[in-house]
């Protein structure tokens, strides 16, 4: 999926739990890198739908795939159709809100509002925009863009002169290869969140090591 | 050697230039652009025909309702069908019959493999796993179908949509057919030109399908659409083996299908806002009036 080619597999497939690319295999995805971002184990996560999803969640099984998403299942995982039942047995509390009223810009969106064990919060905006393929808009207040479609490592980070040049020193220790990089900031000088594609596995190690520089809040890792 | 192709045109440049079948073309295609192995590509397609199988026999055998409960049980009927009533022959009669499964176990949460979409993914198991029980055609072959299919799916997606939202039905289970019938001819021994011509008259003879799923969902009419999808794949693939069929060539059809496609009105465009999703007697949430109608005349 990483290479900017249509090949055998992007036609034939992917292989999915049904009935939707869109609506089920791209919501369980959405879920899924939610998870990965969090790090910690949700305990409790509210899904707010909205247009499209917000009208056919139920008949698509959308609810199921972002249940499944969240305890930490593939969209082509068959224990998405039990997923209120994995989901008591995990003690994983799901709330689901279908907003019709506000406008988004694709009609294929869902807000994941998450609580981890350790009683810390993550707010994500996820879009499925077809055939199962999905972008994060929104990680708590910052608006991003990414697909998870490389190794992708997300640095949460006061914007402060110098993080991004450390980011990439380590990168470029550890000889992992940087496909893009983007910053996101709200506000000059508060939160950021830098975004780094990279060709290779990133390793633990790397996570680390990032993590120790002062500015640095968080590291995240979501793996193909 | 460059085994990149941009449409069915330098598609058939490199197979004649190369005296090679369409499937042999993606195969290099792929090892190429994906720098992988030809052993890789054929464990996952052998990975993806285990699936398609599954997805067939999972609703034959132990049928379930749908998520929106409009369908189930409709593929273990027709494998019930009397003999005698059977008026479509073996390979056609299961290829319907597959083809109602796979939509049955899409809308019921079971695992597919989408070809080029889920919503049409029961086109392609329908015809390959039907030709590998009823028609003589063996492993390797049933291989060199599902990766000429995909050749096809690869220009039309490229060209044109694959996208119900975009282009209608034509562009899911009309790709679908197109991309069948094309495996039908390379698996039957065709010319990679009968190929390509088979998938030209497969899409014209589902021109101008529109999309229009009750109450938004991938169950009613998808399900017996993905039935004539692979019925229609025979027939193209057998006017092209006989060199009957049409005399535009598959850019061009690739081209008008999206254009077509374009043209319909956005009810049609998997919006539930017209066509079967406005039958009034499926559709009781959006025609009140025709709930009413009813209730009346039973008064």
């Amino acid at each position: 999926m990483a290479n900017n080619y249509i090949g055998i597999f992007d036609v034939i497939g992917p292989v999915m739990v049904g009935p939707s690319s869109s609506h089920t295999s791209g919501a369980a995805t959405i879920s899924w890198m939610a998870r990965q971002i969090l790090s910690g184990v949700p305990v409790k996560a509210t899904f707010t739908l909205y247009g499209s999803f917000a009208d056919t969640y139920k008949g698509h099984g959308t609810d199921r795939a972002l249940i499944g998403g969240m305890l930490g299942y593939r969209s082509d995982d068959v224990r998405i159709r039990d997923a209120y039942n994995e989901a008591r047995k995990s003690g994983l509390q799901v709330d689901f809100v279908a907003d019709r009223e506000t406008h988004v810009s694709h009609p294929n969106t869902v807000d994941i509002l998450m609580e981890a064990d350790d009683g810390h919060t993550l707010l994500i905006r996820g879009e499925s925009i077809g055939g199962g393929r999905v972008r994060i808009r929104k990680l708590n207040d910052i608006v991003v863009d990414f697909t998870g479609e490389y190794s992708t490592m997300i640095v949460g980070h006061k914007d402060v002169t110098g993080t991004v040049a450390y980011i990439t020193k380590c990168l470029a220790e550890k000889k992992v290869n940087v496909a893009t990089l983007k910053l996101f900031r709200k506000e000059k000088g508060k939160d950021a969140v830098t975004v780094i594609e990279t060709d290779s596995f990133i390793p633990e190690m790397l996570k680390e090591k990032i993590l120790e520089y002062e500015t640095v809040t968080s590291v995240d890792v979501i793996e193909v | 050697m460059n085994w990149d192709f941009k449409s069915a045109e330098e598609l058939l440049d490199l197979c004649s230039e190369k005296s090679l079948p369409i499937s042999e073309v993606m195969i290099r295609r792929e090892m190429q652009l994906g720098e992988t192995r030809r052993e890789a590509i054929l464990d996952r397609i052998d990975a993806s025909l285990r699936i398609m199988n599954t997805s067939v026999d999972r609703a034959i055998s132990d049928p379930v309702r749908s998520m929106g409960g409009l369908i189930g049980g409709e593929a273990k009927r027709l494998d019930d069908l009397d003999e005698s009533k059977k008026i479509c022959g073996p390979i056609i009669h299961g290829a319907i019959t597959n083809a109602l499964a796979v939509s049955e176990t899409n809308a019921s949460m079971g695992v597919i493999v989408a070809a080029p979409t889920a919503g049409s993914s029961g086109v392609l198991p329908a015809v390959l796993i039907s030709m590998y029980e009823h028609g003589n055609i063996d492993m390797d072959t049933l291989r060199r179908g599902l990766v000429n299919a995909s050749a096809i799916g690869y220009i039309l997606t490229r060209n044109g949509s694959v996208a119900g939202a975009e282009a209608g039905c034509q562009a899911e289970v009309g790709s679908a057919s197109a991309m069948a019938a094309s495996a039908l001819v390379e698996m039957l021994g065709g010319t990679p030109e009968r190929c390509c011509e088979a998938a030209s008259v497969a899409l014209s003879n589902l021109l101008g399908l529109v999309c229009d799923p009750v109450r938004g969902l991938v169950e009613v009419p998808c399900q017996t659409r993905n039935a004539i999808g692979a019925v229609g794949a025979y027939t193209a693939a057998e006017l092209a083996l006989a060199d009957a069929g049409l005399n535009i060539p598959l850019d061009e059809m690739v081209r008008i299908t999206y254009d077509v496609g374009k043209a319909l009105p956005e009810s049609l465009r998997e919006t539930a806002k017209g066509g079967c999703a406005v039958a009034p007697s499926l559709c009781a949430e959006c025609s009140k009036e025709a709930a009413w109608q009813k209730a009346r005349s039973l008064m």
